[in-house]
């Protein structure tokens, strides 16, 4: 029971710990093991904290024992709960993938320093996601970025060095922002308690400084979510970096910059204040239609396949920010749901991709061919996540485009609803391309069944059978969303 | 005068972020582009230090026969954002030596231009 108290704080001192017991024992195995373990760790503290959320509302942590204004407070409600699921969940699936993909991709004096980062990686996400305290934010924020930096970089074509570059520049600029709004944030209230800041802000809310802290905050955000005009970090990011490091960047850090902004949006300024006073919703419906079909249609014109789904990465960031522009409660939910399940089917996606690149080390369109026949199980999976990815009913993403729709219709919206359905059919066409090039194009001759580590597929598996399995039983990531989205209107009258 | 004395260090600030923004925007050279960055984030660090002095107001160590005291929290929180700052600098510089080694190169253009050739180097040999 005395363990059970700490696990706001032990969710994030164990992956940061462990970051620094792999470099003790300086050996791949080990290091891996401890990853792993760590990973699992969180994962059953997430899901231990799910429980004590869904009872008593709201955990507060006060870390050392100094109480909230003065000491740094912990605090986790049901939106945080959720998003430490969607984190841990996927650590714990890409540490099984690791083991082996790290030993193929990354050159072996690299691969303990490799697990080093990708716990470091996970310990910032996740004291994001944890704290109650707006300049942690930021420190968690660069923790994470940082370890990003040489995460992806450790890519085996040269020109992940120069996107992992570019992503240190824009990172850098986005997190000064948040830097610049939170200090004006706490000029102005005294304080940087998230819980504090939200009472003192409404009384000093008209001011050029909450305005500018407002936009700064956004814009710094957006940077780190990927957000449309802001997002020319990601596709080469993503493209270029190792396997393990695609799928697991691709299935949480753009979602818990989205978290970010929904935390700083919602529970910090206010609905009123940031969506409705400052027209920041019709900026979110306008930049997320325009990401749904700009990255859409960008995906379509990608011969490298895991760039494509990096474009459709920012596609369904914009379906995120869509719904959340709504300012509606049935808009949050389908947001929130859109986090999970995407979390799920580009997980998949990016999982199979690296199984593919694990035998050709490569993910250009041109290598697939016949794909279907020699590697069926790892297709079938990506079609399972394709599917997905394009809404077909009984996958994880048929729900959260219901909801969107629903939610845009319940809007009188119907035109955006339009696009979602255009923006369907062009997913179709882009994943079609790679299942008709997997299973309808003869594989070139000598290439016969591949093997592929039993590990990495049962990893793949789980997430691809996640997917199905949140289609049709939806209770689960639905009453999360619904309970983290009640709190979210409550918190703010 | 006291009034734009007294805001000498906002107007700094926003000098040297500008300046910083600019040469990360309009330069080509990698390692200029992060002299930039450094200048950008180290105008963040005068804001916040010119946010904790308070008119009058003695260093924050409890003395006898003072009762205004500057506060010190911004000062704290900016000597972890330096340290943020010096790890982004140097992870940014050994990125730099790699590229280097790389391509041969630190100007943004050549590198890019190196990445369109090699993209048509690829695509041809795919198909051979």
């Amino acid at each position: 029971m005395n363990l059970m108290t700490h696990l706001p704080v032990l969710i994030v001192v164990v992956p940061l710990l462990s970051a620094a017991l792999c470099v003790l024992f300086n050996n791949r195995k080990s290091a891996w093991l401890i990853t792993l373990l760590a990973s699992f760790f969180c994962f059953y503290a997430s899901i231990n904290l799910i429980q004590i959320v869904q009872e008593v509302d709201v955990i507060i942590y006060s870390v050392g024992g100094w109480e909230a204004p003065l000491g740094i407070e912990l605090r986790i409600d049901a939106l945080n709960a959720l998003m430490l699921l969607v984190l841990s969940g996927s650590a714990v699936l890409v540490s099984i993938y690791a083991l082996k993909s790290v030993e193929k991709e990354i050159p072996v004096q690299n691969q303990v320093l490799f697990y080093t980062a990708l716990l470091l990686v996970k310990a910032g996400l996740i004291g994001i996601c944890v704290t109650g305290d707006a300049f942690n934010i930021f420190v968690f924020l660069e923790i994470s970025s940082i370890s990003t930096y040489a995460l992806i970089s450790l890519g085996h074509d040269r020109r992940a060095l120069h996107a992992s570059y570019q992503y240190l520049i824009m990172g850098t600029i986005g997190a000064t922002f948040i830097l610049i709004g939170i200090g004006f944030m706490y000029v102005m209230t005294g304080t940087l308690n998230i819980q504090d800041l939200s009472q003192r802000l409404p009384v000093v809310a008209d001011t050029s400084a909450i305005r500018a802290a407002f936009a700064f905050l956004t814009i710094g955000v957006g940077i780190k979510a990927a957000m449309l005009p802001l997002h020319q970090w990601l596709p080469n990011a993503y493209a270029y970096s190792p396997s393990v490091v695609s799928t697991f960047l691709a299935a949480t850090a753009t979602k818990v910059a989205i978290y970010v902004l929904i935390r700083f949006q919602l529970s910090l300024f206010g609905i009123e204040f940031s969506l409705l006073q400052m027209p920041f919703n019709k900026i979110l419906m306008i930049l997320g239609t325009i990401g749904i079909l700009g990255g859409s249609v960008s995906a379509i014109y990608q011969s490298n396949v895991k760039r494509m789904l990096a474009y459709s990465s920012v596609a369904q960031i914009g379906y995120i920010l869509l719904a959340i522009g709504l300012a509606s409660e049935p808009g949050f939910t389908a947001a929130l749901l859109h986090i999970f399940n995407h979390a799920l089917m580009k997980g998949t996606l990016f999982m199979a991709l690296g199984l593919i690149a694990f035998r050709f080390a490569s993910t250009e369109l041109s290598v697939m061919s016949g794909i279907g026949k020699t590697m069926p199980l790892t297709m079938a999976a990506f079609l399972i996540g394709g599917l997905s990815l394009i809404g077909v009913p009984g996958t994880a993403g048929f729900i959260s485009k219901w909801y969107l729709v629903t939610a845009l219709l319940d809007a009188s919206l119907w035109p955006l609803a339009l696009v979602i359905l255009i923006a369907s059919v062009l997913t179709l066409i882009y994943i079609g391309r790679v299942i008709e090039v997997a299973y309808f194009q003869p594989a070139p001759e000598g290439i016969t069944q591949q093997k592929v580590p039993k590990s990495m597929l049962v990893a793949l598996w789980i997430f691809a059978l996640s997917n199905i399995y949140f289609g049709l039983y939806s209770d689960i990531s639905l009453g999360i969303s619904s309970l983290a989205v009640n709190q979210l209107m409550g918190v703010t009258p | 005068m006291n009034e734009i004395l007294g805001h000498f260090n906002y107007g700094i600030v926003i000098l040297l972020m500008m300046m910083g923004l600019y040469i990360v925007i309009a330069s080509s050279n990698l390692i200029k582009k992060l002299i930039g960055i450094s200048v950008f984030q180290v105008s963040v660090f005068i804001l916040y230090i010119t946010f904790g002095k308070i008119t009058g107001g003695n260093p924050p160590i409890i003395v006898d026969n003072v009762d205004v005291y500057s506060n010190p929290l911004p000062h704290v929180l900016i000597l972890t954002a330096i340290v943020v700052g010096v790890a982004t600098t140097s992870v940014g510089l050994a990125l730099i030596v790699r590229i280097r080694e790389a391509y041969g190169s630190t100007d943004e253009d050549d590198i890019n231009d190196i990445d369109k050739n090699d993209n048509f180097y690829l695509k041809n040999r795919s198909t051979t």
